[in-house]
């Protein structure tokens, strides 16, 4: 969404609510009925054209799901969830391929447009024939994700130059059905969790992503995924795969409309990072949060996980969450190789009603493997913001090196902020470290800022952005700019 | 003719069944806690249930074991008795021994078997060690301190014997109440010999103003069980200044609920676990914050050889109007072999705005520089190992103000050292 930038100005006039993707697009669109049998795996599936092996794993991910017990232990509250309420397919309906702008969907066209997304792009989105790939002056790839499927990605050919292949998951599915078929559910096994094995029944699309050996990403490869249909849920399934030596920066957004009730996404994230390979996995995640009472917003319940499944592998994992009435999300890696490195930076933001639990895992198996934890939580309103982490050192990781530090600040006295890390080493070579801390805003700083003219939105905004400044250099320019003002928006009306 | 016993929960509830007519007291708490076991168990002995608050120990090797209940203790043997400051109250086999013990001055003492009145503040109906205490326990100490007055040392000592030549569980219900100002130092010692079930539960109430000093040193039989509950609630200005050395046992867990419900209040969770062999030891702490400006200080150091595992669960909580709450938690371990496992889960849980609360925790194994140091001044290596293992256990022992006590913990430290380390 690095696009949105371009919209920053907008951010000043906001609605109430404070969120400015709250709008729907009216859109013909292609749904399969509600609720969740085999018959709408096979329907899915069969939309997507999918060779019979997909079919099955989907439908044995959907066995074991039905077995599978939905998790309690995060500490968020929802009323339960009818898993035969929802739309498991939502598709914007296919006409032939545009001429011209001017035979794309207005409404499509405007989605865009409101999103903050340069017209240029906007016609490569929307499908448009011959739409310029030549002279792009982007340095950012896109995959726009809408609803349950892709809708365009942009610059493949240029990345097809490099050997890169950036597509929708369906179609690398049928493209490339040797890289899906040997690293699809190798991180995520299709049984991980109740969400993961959801996830792996009804996955509507996703972005694929696959780096040849020692290649360098020409650029940045971003998806952009919005549910905007009413009684949806979204299931993308992304799966990166950076192969020996290769490297590439993916940046991921997501916006959702406004409305009173819950809508349910839960994704899937699986990365390979093979010898040498560096991954780095950058999120501002900003569906809608629900209103002031709560009432509304995205339940984000979202399996993501690395493996460095090489020597010296990287895999780092930075995000934002600013959005969604529930998030439920922990960023992993898993450092099977020999001097590889796992990272997570992480910013989480909870005003209003908001609850969110979120952390990571290290789990080091290979030798000299380092991973380092930064997060910081920041509760306002009646929200309730949750650390929760793992780090754990197996019997042969010798000389596996951990450095944790996960601070929370509170901003009003009806939040909370809870910090749960689980630490377990197996290795006397290893080395943890982990410190954690809670405050407030200290009044000095606040009164520093208000006696050189800051409102008082301001300087809490200012106070905040140094709070979280380790973890916002960390993202790509484009992001950290989008994601200073995401903060300040956030916490609107929490102070005062 | 002698019958196999039932083991685990079965085995407690029959015991239970059998006893409950000749058991002390009032038999409504202990028929609702014998309700509340049956349906709790013994953690981690069913398979498939999980706990979060035993994440990381499992009572499963308790399950399986057969225990029988003490018979009498009269001329079993308390040669292995520790006797650490003149007044002395003696429990053999969890029995009162009024002949081996000599009465604090300046404090009321009954016995649990003549006096058994169960407190407020445990909670049989969430925890499952304490439903299994309060179903069965026959004795215990209840000491109360009037206000103003300083008590000195007292200590309670219980000695696990083999009097019966099998395996014995008892179930001690302390009481301990300070009335406003009063002091105590009350040194807590668990020792023993054979296989048993050691399951003290501690209430203890802290009036304004009270300190109370409690160090308790664990050192039981090898083939011991040794899992102790501590409930404290603290009035305004009281202070808890709790230590504890775990060394023996084959699993031990000590378990404390630490309540701040007054302003002002201090409490400290100090503690050391020394480990080899096959140990498992647990530190489990909940310090809830529920009154302004209280200070509570954790330090929680686990020295492991061997193939053991070291575990230190702690939770600091803070309620909306703890405002002014200053809360630390530190866990350091020092893994000293391949094999041996440290399981660390420091938690905050935090409602206040105006609070200063962190956590530490750092596993690693004994420097290679100090190691270099030492050995370059011509320290042999097993010295230079101890110099330092005792230096890391240094800060801890040195918060233990009464000086014989400081003495027997570091006297157990190296003792320990002597037959583990090296």
């Amino acid at each position: 969404m690095p696009a949105v930038t371009e919209t920053l100005e907008t951010v000043r006039a906001l609605s109430d609510s404070g969120y400015k993707f709250g709008f729907e697009t009216a859109i013909e669109m292609d749904l399969a009925p509600k609720g969740l049998t085999e018959d709408t795996i096979r329907l899915i599936s069969a939309r997507k054209d999918e060779p019979s092996w997909l079919l099955d794993w989907r439908l044995a991910a959907f066995a074991g799901w039905k077995k599978m017990e939905e998790p309690h232990w995060a500490r968020v509250w929802h009323a339960p969830i009818d898993y035969q309420d929802i739309h498991y397919y939502a598709a914007p309906r296919p006409k032939a391929g545009p001429k011209s702008l001017d035979e794309v969907d207005p409404e499509l066209l405007a989605t865009y447009e409101k999103l903050g997304i340069p017209l240029r792009e906007r016609a490569i989105l929307a499908g448009v024939e011959g739409a310029g790939e030549a002279g792009a002056g982007s340095n950012v790839a896109v995959d726009a994700v809408f609803d349950s499927v892709s809708v365009a990605t942009t610059f493949r050919a240029t990345l097809a130059k490099s050997g890169v292949i950036f597509c929708p998951i369906s179609e690398a599915v049928r493209e490339h059905p040797e890289l899906v078929r040997k690293y699809l559910g190798t991180v995520v096994p299709v049984a991980d969790n109740f969400f993961a094995a959801l996830n792996s029944a009804v996955f509507t699309d996703g972005s694929f992503v696959y780096i040849p050996p020692g290649v360098r990403c020409p650029m940045e490869l971003s998806t952009y995924f919005r549910i905007n249909a009413r009684n949806t849920g979204q299931f993308e399934r992304t799966l990166i795969i950076a192969d020996a030596g290769a490297q590439v920066s993916y940046l991921e957004g997501c916006t959702a409309p406004m409305r009173d009730e819950n809508q349910l996404h839960a994704a899937v994230v699986e990365l390979v990072a093979l010898d040498d390979a560096k991954i780095k996995y950058s999120t501002v995640q900003n569906w809608y949060p629900g209103d002031a009472n709560g009432r509304g917003g995205i339940y984000n319940f979202v399996t993501k996980r690395g493996a460095c499944r090489g020597a010296r592998a990287h895999i780092s994992w930075t995000q934002v969450e600013t959005g969604s009435a529930i998030t439920w999300k922990y960023p992993s890696c898993i450092l099977e190789g020999d001097d590889s490195v796992g990272e997570f930076y992480s910013v989480a933001v909870t005003n209003n009603r908001q609850q969110a639990d979120t952390g990571t895992k290290m789990i080091h198996i290979g030798r000299n493997t380092r991973s380092t934890i930064i997060s910081k939580g920041i509760s306002a309103g009646r929200s309730d913001n949750t650390y929760r982490g793992l780090v754990r050192i197996g019997p042969r990781a010798t000389g596996a090196r951990n450095h944790t530090q996960c601070d929370s600040l509170l901003i009003g006295s009806h939040c909370g902020a809870h910090t749960v890390p689980y630490i377990e080493c197996r290795n006397p070579g290893a080395k943890i470290e982990h410190e954690a801390t809670t405050s407030k805003i200290a009044d000095d700083q606040l009164f520093y800022c208000r006696s050189r003219g800051l409102t008082e939105e301001d300087a809490v905004g200012l106070i905040v952005n140094g709070f979280c400044k380790e973890v916002l250099k960390e993202l790509p320019m484009e992001f950290a700019v989008e994601a200073q003002k995401l903060l300040a928006v956030s916490l609107e009306g929490s102070v005062g | 003719m002698s019958v196999q016993p039932a083991t685990g929960a079965a085995g407690f509830l029959a015991r239970y069944d059998g006893l409950r007519d000749r058991l002390p007291g009032d038999p409504a708490p202990r028929d609702a806690a014998a309700r509340a076991f049956r349906t709790l168990g013994l953690p981690g002995a069913a398979a498939g249930r999980r706990e979060e608050a035993w994440k990381y120990t499992s009572l499963r090797p308790l399950a399986d074991a057969p225990f029988h209940a003490p018979l009498s203790t009269v001329g079993a043997d308390a040669a292995g008795l520790l006797r650490l400051a003149p007044a002395r109250l003696v429990f053999l086999d969890g029995r009162y021994r009024p002949d081996l013990s000599n009465q604090p001055d300046g404090a009321t003492f009954a016995s649990f078997a003549d006096a058994p009145t169960f407190g407020t503040l445990a909670r049989p109906e969430r925890d499952p060690l304490v439903a299994l205490n309060t179903m069965l326990a026959e004795d215990g100490a209840r000491i109360e301190i009037p206000a103003g007055v300083d008590a000195g040392v007292v200590q309670l000592a219980s000695l696990a014997t083999e009097a019966q030549g099998r395996s014995t569980a008892f179930h001690p219900r302390h009481a301990i109440r300070l009335g406003a100002g009063a002091r105590l130092t009350l040194l807590e010692t668990a020792t023993g010999a054979g296989a048993y079930l050691h399951n003290p539960v501690t209430e203890i109430v802290l009036d304004p103003g009270a300190v109370l000093h409690h160090v308790r040193l664990a050192d039981e039989a090898a083939g011991a069980f040794h899992l102790a509950t501590i409930y404290a609630e603290l009035a305004e200005g009281a202070v808890y200044d709790g230590f504890t050395l775990v060394l023996g046992a084959r699993v031990a867990r000590s378990e404390f609920h630490v309540r701040l419900a007054g302003a002002d209040a201090r409490a400290a969770i100090n503690a050391a676990q020394l480990l080899g062999g096959t140990q498992h030891a647990d530190v489990t702490s909940v310090v809830r914050h529920d009154a302004p400006r209280g200070t509570s200080r954790q330090a929680v150091k686990n020295v492991l050889t061997g193939r053991s595992r070291g575990v230190f669960q702690g939770r600091i909580e803070v309620a909306r109007d703890a405002q002014k709450t200053d809360g630390y938690q530190m866990s350091q371990a020092l893994l000293l072999s391949d094999q041996a496992e440290i399981d660390t889960k420091p938690e905050l849980e935090i409602f206040a705005d105006d609070v200063k609360c962190s956590h530490g925790a750092t596993v690693g194994a004994l420097d290679p520089e100090q190691m270099f140091y030492l050995r370059s001044r011509g320290v042999p290596e097993a010295e230079a190992r101890a110099m330092l293992v005792h230096a890391f256990l240094t800060d801890a022992l040195e918060a233990v103000a009464h000086e014989p006590t400081r003495a027997a913990l570091d006297a157990a430290v190296t003792g320990w050292w002597e037959r583990a380390g090296a």
